[in-house]
């Protein structure tokens, strides 16, 4: 019997300094590292492709194949350098800097979309709380909130606005309701499963114990549904800035995102820095959003992962809240 | 010696059918003809081959589905009002734990829909895990824990309230054999400490049958039927030593030919 050398058969154990970077990257500091590489290597490739242009003068020749670059002009893709700059300097003479201008508009926009997405979120939960309540209501409305859906809310919108005008004397309070139009279905149609979605078991323990449909429906389907209810809630959030903005364009109002777009564009010959520099706190809007909901899910959906010392907090918090307040109490 | 001769009559059932209409639109007959009494005390063990309606007969005592035609009464009345009086306690073969719900709340969950007091729901639930020894775990949630014990935690919430009656659907089938032995025992013990506790138990197991039970009952497919049932006369309590005796062994390969007999 030949032996191999002990060498061959084990492999070496990694450095003290592999195990603590590989240890970094399994944690959070590995999310905050891909998000930094990743957002260098966008920028990288940008500015790349802006260099490749202006060295080519515009056109690209690889032997018979001529490539226009003319997408890499400065009026198509400003450097990212002047769109950071755009942010510091004034849009208006003696105005102040534009990020403060939108600082304040988006402050607008997302109280806004905030109020549309919960308007929206109680109607959705109410649509899909009926709906698993009747087949019959499903059968008969279901279809009315589907094409509800196919209806381009560009086209809705200016006319939902009018009515508030005339009802409410308001064209604001028509905002929310286009924005609630929008981040309803998604609601109901998810949460619709979660409530149907309960393993037949769970159901006839339900049964067995001689529990009523709300006792059901409170213990059983809706906590059932919670989950699927956050993943409705985050296609939903970044969608009700979009729907807000939309929302914004026919009322003329112009203390929002939505003004600011259309004034940015209308000007975008002359400087087409700030309406990108617009589109990027848009989108930053957009993800706060979307990463309170997911927080709140983490916070919400905490039996799928260990419990830490935040949970503990939150349940003697809780624990407290209902040694004062009675109404809690049971 | 069977210990079930002068005590009363907790389940009675006569002429019990049960039909369904399968997918194809096919009438097809789960149970026939079913006559059992069940008395106070009693650990029945419910064995034969699938399709032999033993889960089925399960559920029409515990009212989750409806017979077809005959004569079903628990504790005098119909089985539905014996679940609408929670009468029983219903053990799955999954351990139907709410994923949400941590293994403390688990167990409160029937005295909540029951409306006992929240001092009431704490003061059960934490004395059931201690009788199932999972105390430690009481805040953790169900996927934290092994299949045998998500299982003892089922069985706490069964008795949380304090049923007479255990209804258990191959509540060990999905469990290795060494955590089903060791759950043998400790359902043999918490059923020995509560002397009117009548335990229905549905199983495809033999050897857990005879061991468990104070009356065996072989049923057979085709319609669901049942073809014969065996008195288990092991002394009490049971234990390792149950498990080496003679008439142990005799009483399972009893059971064992009845079963090749309703197979063929």
């Amino acid at each position: 019997m030949s032996t191999v050398p002990d060498s061959q058969l084990s492999t070496p154990a990694p450095s003290k300094f592999r195990l603590a970077f590989q240890e970094f990257l399994d944690g959070s500091g590995g999310t905050v590292l891909y998000f930094v590489v990743i957002v260098l290597c966008l920028i990288g490739a940008w500015e790349g492709a802006k260099w490749l242009g202006q060295e080519t003068d515009y056109r690209l020749e690889l032997g018979p194949v001529k490539i226009s670059l003319n997408m890499t002009r400065d009026l198509n893709m400003p450097h990212l350098k002047d769109i950071a700059e755009a942010l510091s300097k004034p849009s208006q003479r003696q105005g102040p800097p534009l990020i403060e201008i939108l600082v304040e508009k988006v402050s607008y926009t997302l109280r806004l979309a905030v109020i549309g997405f919960t308007i929206g979120t109680i109607i959705g939960l109410a649509l899909a709380i009926l709906f698993a309540h009747s087949r019959l209501l499903e059968r008969g409305l279901m279809p009315y909130v589907v094409a509800s859906q196919t209806v381009p809310i560009l086209a809705l919108a200016p006319m939902v606005i009018i009515w508030s005008e005339n009802l409410f004397g308001s064209r604001e309070i028509g905002m929310p309701m286009i924005t609630a139009y929008l981040a309803f279905f998604p609601v109901t149609i998810y949460t619709l499963r979660g409530l149907s979605d309960v393993p037949p078991t769970a159901l006839e323990l339900m049964k067995s114990y001689a529990a009523t449909r709300r006792e059901i429906l409170w213990k059983l389907r809706f906590p059932n549904a919670v989950p699927y209810i956050f993943t409705a809630l985050k296609i939903t959030a970044p969608a009700s800035v979009v729907g807000t903005i939309i929302a914004e364009l026919p009322t003329g109002i112009q203390d929002g995102l939505g003004g600011a777009i259309i004034n940015f564009a209308q000007y975008y010959v002359s400087g087409p820095s700030r309406l990108w520099a617009t589109n990027f706190v848009t989108a930053m809007a957009g993800i706060l959003f979307f990463v309170t909901v997911a927080v709140t899910e983490w916070l919400v959906v905490r039996w799928k992962r260990p419990s830490n010392h935040l949970d503990r907090w939150i349940d003697t918090f809780l624990r407290n809240l209902r040694r004062v307040v009675p109404l809690l109490r049971d | 010696m069977t210990a079930v001769q002068d005590t009363k009559t907790i389940i009675s059932i006569k002429n019990l059918n049960k039909e369904y209409v399968s997918s194809d639109g096919k009438v097809v007959r789960a149970l026939q003809n079913i006559n059992l009494d069940i008395h106070e005390g009693e650990f029945i063990s419910l064995i034969g081959p699938s399709g032999c309606g033993k889960s089925t007969l399960l559920r029409l005592i515990a009212d989750l589905i409806p017979p077809t035609n005959g004569q079903l009464t628990i504790n005098g009345h119909s089985a539905h009002e014996a679940r609408e009086n929670r009468e029983y306690g219903f053990i799955f073969q999954s351990a139907t734990l709410y994923d949400w719900r941590t293994v403390l709340k688990n167990v409160q969950l029937p005295l909540e829909v029951m409306r006992y007091s929240r001092k009431e729901r704490d003061k059960r639930a934490h004395e059931m895990l201690k009788l199932v020894e999972l105390s430690d775990f009481a805040d953790h949630y169900p996927w934290q824990l092994s299949g045998g014990m998500q299982q003892r935690v089922s069985i706490a919430r069964a008795l949380a309230f304090e049923p007479n009656l255990l209804l258990m659907d191959e509540p060990f089938g999905a469990l290795d054999e060494m955590t089903r032995e060791r759950l043998n025992n400790e359902l043999l013990e918490i059923w020995g400490k509560i002397p009117s506790m009548t335990v229905i138990f549905v199983t495809h197991n033999i050897s857990e049958a005879v061991y468990l039970s104070s009356r065996v009952v072989v049923m057979s497919p085709r319609p669901g039927r049942i073809s014969q049932i065996v008195d288990i006369d092991l002394p009490r309590p049971r234990g390792p030593e149950t498990l080496d005796s003679d008439q142990y062994f005799h009483l399972i390969s009893q059971v064992r030919h009845l079963l090749r007999e309703v197979h063929d």
